[in-house]
């Protein structure tokens, strides 16, 4: 398929540009360009977003901003060691100081049953979440939260939480998966036996899983092969950076209810988990989910909620907890540190022979490092017969990894495109025209098993390949271009929606999806689209779980697709219920009235939808419908990057000259939401690939545990960020929809990595891509 | 954090005898920015805060010509860049002041906080050492004078006594023939500690280098005056070879620790390129040319 079936559209037609930059670039293009496939009249607009005038007046509600009365205040104490058991724990200091009101440790959780919990985007051991919540016998990494302490103001809190005296021994400490993977390693867990080729083996290990994926023969592949290029990857842990820190209040009230107010991507994960970790049932927990300030996967996971929910049960009143920055870095799931290696042949015609790779990913302190993502897009871009793919997710004395944006792709990409390029290069090969000669196409079979529907990966490489900054000069000595892509594959999960229509002809939506990125307005949109009226008269809102229908989490760029599509789903249920009241009105039977675009009409009469909804008390009472989803036909999304940098040699320090993001994203409901998106994961990915890491001292202790040290960009280290917004629509949604969220950050540190490579010479194999690392570099080549 | 007494002395007399009656368990508060920090930590455990910003000797800019500049020690940052005798006489003190932290830090940090502070990163320092400033101190027993490359004697020590105030910052007029240059490295384009940082000052006579003062920040314990990188320049004809020369002194004079912002042998590096870089911006504010 070639890009004519993509038609530009111009951004110029957005009343008000969030970006500042709709007018022409100053090379004379559109610098956020959409290639549209399909349009609708709602679908595809830029209305302003439901939720706006609330953030920017600084009204919205955010947990920290919540002051029940008689609110007790919180503080956790957490582990200085990165390894140690714990001999005792020695509460009566605390429990008897001027203001404090209950302390709780791991002994009054209810035992851990030994089973399986859905924890958002997949399941794991009770027991894991347990300890993680807090620790029992041993802590497994500085931060490791031991007790809690619930007193009158946060000082008296701090105070009391620092009067706990715990007894450890301290134990070795691995940080990096080679280390923990070594034969004389002391082992994390006890009773962790590896998971091996599917099978549950006796092997005691820090490996608590080794797969393999393979796909014809990889050795052949090679010795057939002209060009063999093999390197071996790090990445460091890295942090999502949420601006707003969890936050918690609980309240156990007299009734036996609980009632949660919190920071999450999923009210409904928070009331499973802390359900089966309290054993309460779920009916009696309510999770309020308050405003967010960011996610990005590492909100999914339950910390402080069950905490929280035992200090209001032995006080009596409500107990709220925020964690410090250090708190966030110390004690929340970064994303995994990796180790990868990646083998690429190919032959002088520019076609790969065999693609091969092993990944092991730091998991944290407990199992679950999103190594399988990882494995599952490392070679997702390539159309390959011989295919080699071999994961370990391995446990170390850092914080239980979380989710982070494509979990787990980024660290995959970041190898792979960077072997990709240098066999390219050594082919004499233009980097983006050997990736379009084995570019996936629909009817690839990915590492994994499944075989492409229809995906957009060689139209988002036509659009690198046409795009204006692709052929632009560069401007002065030390300066490279560099390209990559990346995949994400998204996920469908289960969705709830439920509309409303009021006498004056607005709808009010009630959904269950945490709104990170807009999507109170994406899912509107879809409702507003079918049914005829405009998005401004959709009136959305986010709701506590006795409110609507079970929804999984803002995750895997689901939102938009899958709670859209019950939206969409509940609309058409609106329009099917609006025809019978029309027909009513006319005494016709309903299959003879027609719909379109908000009106109704049969033999002559039309009336429309507001009039008919004003009409409601006369026709049948209220009108109203909910739809819950359970979606297949989700649609993968692959990305790209063109970046410019300039490099001093002389201090390592990499300027981001230029940069621009390509992404197939199906459908783009609201255009300037995923421009957002795709700056939004373009920029972590440049703090990625530059200057975060977690800097472990020698004692397994993190010693850059601020935002002073821990170096996400600014917007002075950033460029206006151009976007390309291709849309390939995805034939399993209604309107085409694949989800944006994620595959925006898996191509910005290998696209870095090309472009200093391509600047100065040094093929930088190591995450971050840090002044120090590339003066390093640079040095000795 | 625990409870704090809090004064705020409307005269110098006023200021010293909170000190003298305080001591040890007295900090001043300037703009607060590296104190209100370091107690939120629990890292310091004074109990009494004396706010200097009522005191008009530590709060007044006065420039004298022929003389120099008096800078009250708790002038915020935004103040001096604001001051056009400042901008035209010590551009390298516009340098430093116009980096520390983002706008609203600039609003209240200063000059005299950054020195009492004494991390051996403060960008304010190297170019005080560099311009040869001294350091008014005075305690209800009298005053005194401290040279500025003597004030910080460890990270987070300076040589003041218990009961003793940082009044003011003097500078001396600067030669028409002279010009200074502070350059730091941070990996990022703002907010951020230097991973090293350079202040340097030259007197250009006849084409040569009359004489020249390199101080280095964050590769000591303390921020570093380096008298071999002055001698490298002094007589010197004015070129790239002198520079190279004080430059490799400035590095062989380094002695950095490995962290979180920099390897030793990185920060080693940095001195070199940095003193090379700002003493090539010296040269030219001086109106010098390199040839």
């Amino acid at each position: 398929m070639s890009t004519s079936t993509l038609k530009p559209t111009s951004t110029s037609a957005a009343p008000a540009d969030r970006s500042g930059n709709g007018a022409p670039h100053r090379d004379g293009y559109e610098p956020n360009m959409v290639l549209a496939t399909q349009t609708f009249d709602v679908v595809g607009t830029r209305p302003v977003r439901h939720d706006g005038a609330d953030k920017v007046t600084g009204r919205a509600l955010y947990g920290a901003d919540l002051a029940l009365a008689g609110t007790l205040h919180g503080a956790i104490l957490r582990s200085p060691h990165a390894h140690a058991r714990i001999r005792s724990v020695d509460t009566s200091k605390a429990e008897q100081m001027d203001g404090v009101y209950a302390v709780v440790t791991a002994d009054d959780l209810p035992e851990a049953e030994d089973k399986l919990v859905d924890v958002g985007e997949g399941d794991t051991r009770l027991s894991y979440v347990h300890g993680n919540v807090l620790a029992k016998g041993k802590v497994l990494y500085q931060g490791h939260a031991v007790a809690a302490v619930a007193a009158r103001n946060q000082h008296v809190a701090l105070e009391a939480a620092d009067a706990i005296a715990v007894d450890y021994e301290p134990l070795p400490s691995y940080m990096t998966a080679p280390e923990a993977m070594a034969a004389d390693a002391e082992l994390l867990h006890s009773d962790l036996r590896m998971k091996e080729f599917g099978e549950q083996t006796d092997k005691p290990s820090n490996v608590a899983e080794h797969f393999h994926w393979t796909a014809g023969d990889v050795a052949e592949g090679f010795a057939g092969s002209d060009v063999v290029v093999e390197r071996t990857f790090d990445t460091s842990t890295v942090h999502q950076g949420y601006i707003e820190p969890h936050n918690v209040t609980a309240l156990w009230n007299h009734d036996g209810r609980l009632h949660i107010w919190c920071s999450t991507q999923g009210a409904f994960v928070v009331r499973d988990v802390t359900s089966k970790i309290l054993e309460v049932p779920v009916s009696n927990i309510k999770v309020t989910p308050m405003e967010i300030g960011g996610g990005f996967g590492g909100k999914i996971p339950v910390y402080m909620e069950p905490v929280a929910a035992l200090l209001s049960r032995k006080t009596g009143r409500p107990v709220k907890i925020v964690m410090s920055r250090e708190d966030v870095f110390t004690g929340t799931g970064p994303t995994p540190g990796s180790h990868v290696r990646v083998k690429v042949g190919a032959t002088t015609d520019g076609k790969i022979q065999a693609l091969e790779a092993t990944l092991a990913y730091e998991a944290g302190a407990y199992p679950g490092s999103f190594v399988a993502p990882g494995g599952m897009c490392v070679f997702a871009a390539y159309d390959c017969a011989n295919l080699s793919v071999d994961c370990y997710d391995v446990v170390v004395n850092k914080p239980s990894s979380a989710a982070y944006r494509a979990p787990g792709a980024t660290q995959a990409a970041f190898a792979a495109e960077q072997v990709i390029d240098e066999v390219a290069s050594k082919l004499g090969l233009d980097p983006v025209d050997f990736r379009l000669r084995n570019a996936a196409t629909e009817g690839t079979r990915r590492a994994d098993g499944p075989k492409f529907r229809r995906i957009g990966c060689e139209e988002v490489l036509h659009a690198v390949r046409d795009h204006p900054h692709y052929a632009a000069p560069l401007t002065g000595p030390n300066q490279g271009r560099g390209v990559a892509v990346g995949f994400w594959f998204n996920v469908g999960l289960e969705s709830s929606c439920t509309l409303n229509v009021n006498t004056d002809g607005t709808v009010h939506l009630v959904e269950g999806s945490t709104d990170i990125g807009g999507t109170r307005t994406s899912i509107a949109m879809q409702a507003a689209e079918v049914l005829g009226i405009a998005a401004e008269e959709i009136l959305p809102e986010v709701v506590d779980t006795d409110s609507v229908g079970f929804t999984s989490v803002t995750g895997g760029s689901r939102t938009t697709f899958a709670t859209g599509w019950a939206a969409h789903d509940a609309a058409q249920k609106i329009v099917a219920e609006m025809r019978a009241r029309a027909a009513k009105l006319w005494s016709v039977e309903a299959d003879q009235v027609q719909h379109a675009k908000g009106v109704y009409s049969s033999n002559g009469n039309s009336i429309v939808f507001c009039d008919l909804a004003a009409m409601s008390s006369k026709t049948g009472g209220p009108v109203s419908a909910t739809a819950t989803v359970k979606p297949r036909g989700v649609g993968g999304s692959f990305s790209a990057n063109i970046v410019d940098v300039e490099v001093d040699p002389e201090t390592g320090k990499v300027e981001i000259l230029r940069f621009t993001a390509v992404q197939d994203v199906g459908k783009a409901v609201h255009p300037s939401y995923v421009e957002g998106q795709m700056q939004g994961g373009s920029v972590q990915g440049i703090g990625w690939a530059l200057n975060e890491e977690y800097f472990m001292g020698a004692d397994g202790t993190m010693k850059n545990s601020s935002l002073l040290d821990y170096r996400m960009p600014t917007t002075l280290d950033l460029p206006m960020i151009d976007t390309c917004i291709v849309e390939v629509a995805n034939p399993g949604h209604p309107f085409g929809v694949r989800g944006v969220g994620e595959a925006n950050i898996v191509p910005p540190p290998a696209a870095i990595a090309n472009a200093i490579h391509r600047a100065v010479g040094a093929r930088m194999q190591r995450l971050p891509m840090s002044p120090p690392a590339v003066w390093a570099e640079v040095a000795g080549s | 954090m625990h409870w704090i007494d809090y004064y705020r002395p409307s005269t110098l007399e006023a200021c010293l005898e909170a000190f003298a009656e305080h001591g040890a368990s007295a900090r001043a508060l300037a703009g607060g920015t590296d104190l209100l920090v370091q107690m939120r930590a629990g890292r310091l455990a004074n109990n009494v805060v004396v706010d200097v910003k009522a005191v008009p000797e530590l709060n007044e800019i006065r420039y004298e010509p022929g003389i120099g500049l008096t800078l009250g020690a708790a002038v915020p940052c935004y103040r001096i860049y604001g001051d056009p005798t400042v901008q035209r006489e010590y551009p390298a003190l516009i340098d430093s002041v116009s980096m520390i932290g983002g706008t609203q830090i600039q609003g209240r940090a200063s000059v005299g906080g950054n020195l009492c502070n004494a991390s051996p990163s403060a960008d304010a320092v190297p170019p005080l050492i560099a311009l040869g400033a001294t350091c008014r101190v005075a305690s209800v027993a009298g005053e005194r004078e401290i040279p500025a490359e003597d004030f910080c004697t460890a990270p987070g020590t300076n040589a003041l006594g218990e009961r003793e105030v940082l009044v003011s910052l003097n500078l001396p007029a600067p030669s028409p023939d002279s010009g200074a240059c502070y350059l730091r490295f941070i990996p990022r384009n703002e907010m951020d500690i230097a991973v090293a940082g350079a202040g340097v000052s030259v007197r250009l006579a006849n084409g040569c280098f009359d004489s020249g003062r390199v101080a280095l920040a964050a590769v000591a314990a303390t921020p570093l005056l380096v008298p071999a990188a002055g001698a490298a320049l002094s007589g010197q004809p004015v070129g790239r070879s002198a520079i190279a020369a004080a430059a490799a002194a400035a590095k062989a004079a380094a002695r950095p620790i490995s962290d979180m912002r920099g390897t030793a042998e990185y920060r080693s590096n940095l001195c070199e390129v940095l003193t090379r870089r700002a003493l090539e911006k010296a040269v030219e504010r001086a109106g010098g040319t390199l040839g």
